[in-house]
């Protein structure tokens, strides 16, 4: 139990590191690298949860594809650096206090009022969790949502290809006066 | 394993940096990266009390967010790189066209 405590900190302690270098790093290639080492921590700790098919989904998905995504906007866009990035302060400060607000609102609700059970949350039946009991979840259950997001990503794709096509009639009848 | 509240906590300091990002970051993209940052927390959440309560609903929905954060995602990415052409810039200062 004492063993499982010390690594869920350690975890939690390089997925917050991480998440604060993502904030304040002013690379965004920095800032890109350093939310895929947060994805990657936050994936050991839904492996600790005894949920190996979403642990994998996240390395795939997240530190993997959108990413690469994220990475090659960048370095296609040469946007990296802002050449202005000092924001205003009183704005900044305006943000601290609301974020702190935030983060100490919830956490005297779930420490103080929400009552959680304080019982170290036990190890999964072997088969919990894993792709085959999730597939049968996924395809009996909850059938129609899945086919609704085949139809989002479609939707997605379409979306993306129309908005960054260069010769785009669709951008000239909106803004005639531009080109 | 730790105890449920831990992982409450863990995904409460994620979503609360997440919140900062967007509010403090005027890099567009480092925006978006903590949208990801805040849907990350959320599905710790939604994968610590599946396993609490033993039900696969949590993760079957954090799969749904997955898929949705792929999608939104593709099409925030298609809109930088649109407004980058238009403008030269990505600083979501400069994005202010509608402001009265």
């Amino acid at each position: 139990m004492l063993t499982g405590i010390l690594f869920f900190d350690f975890m939690a302690v390089i997925v917050i590191a991480s998440a604060v270098g993502m904030l304040i790093s002013r690379n965004a290639v920095y800032a890109a690298l350093l939310l895929v080492l947060n994805f990657a921590s936050v994936a050991v700790l839904y492996v600790t949860l005894g949920a190996p098919f979403i642990a994998m989904a996240q390395i795939t998905v997240y530190a993997g594809a959108i990413m690469i995504l994220f990475l090659f906007v960048i370095m296609m866009l040469g946007a990296e650096m802002l050449q202005d990035e000092s924001s205003n302060r009183k704005t900044r400060v305006l943000a601290g206090i609301l974020a702190v607000v935030f983060l100490g609102e919830l956490t005297w609700m779930v420490v103080f009022q929400g009552r959680m059970p304080q019982a170290v949350l036990t190890m999964p039946a072997s088969d919990f969790g894993s792709p085959t009991q999730i597939g049968l979840t996924l395809f009996s259950n909850y059938l129609l949502p899945f086919e609704i997001t085949s139809f989002i990503l479609l939707v997605a794709i379409i979306g993306a290809i129309v908005l960054t096509k260069t010769e785009n009639p669709l951008f000239r009848r909106i803004r005639p006066g531009k080109d | 394993m730790a105890p449920i509240s831990f992982y409450l906590i863990l995904s409460i300091i994620m979503f609360s940096i997440g919140i900062l990002g967007v509010l403090i970051r005027r890099n567009a993209l480092v925006v978006f990266m903590s949208l990801e940052l805040m849907f990350n927390a959320a599905n710790l959440v939604f994968v610590a009390f599946s396993r609490q309560y033993s039900s696969l609903n949590g993760e079957i929905s954090v799969f749904f967010v997955m898929t949705v954060a792929a999608a939104e995602v593709a099409i925030g990415l298609a809109l930088m790189v649109a407004i980058f052409h238009a403008k030269h810039s990505i600083d979501v200062d400069q994005m202010s066209n509608l402001k009265g």
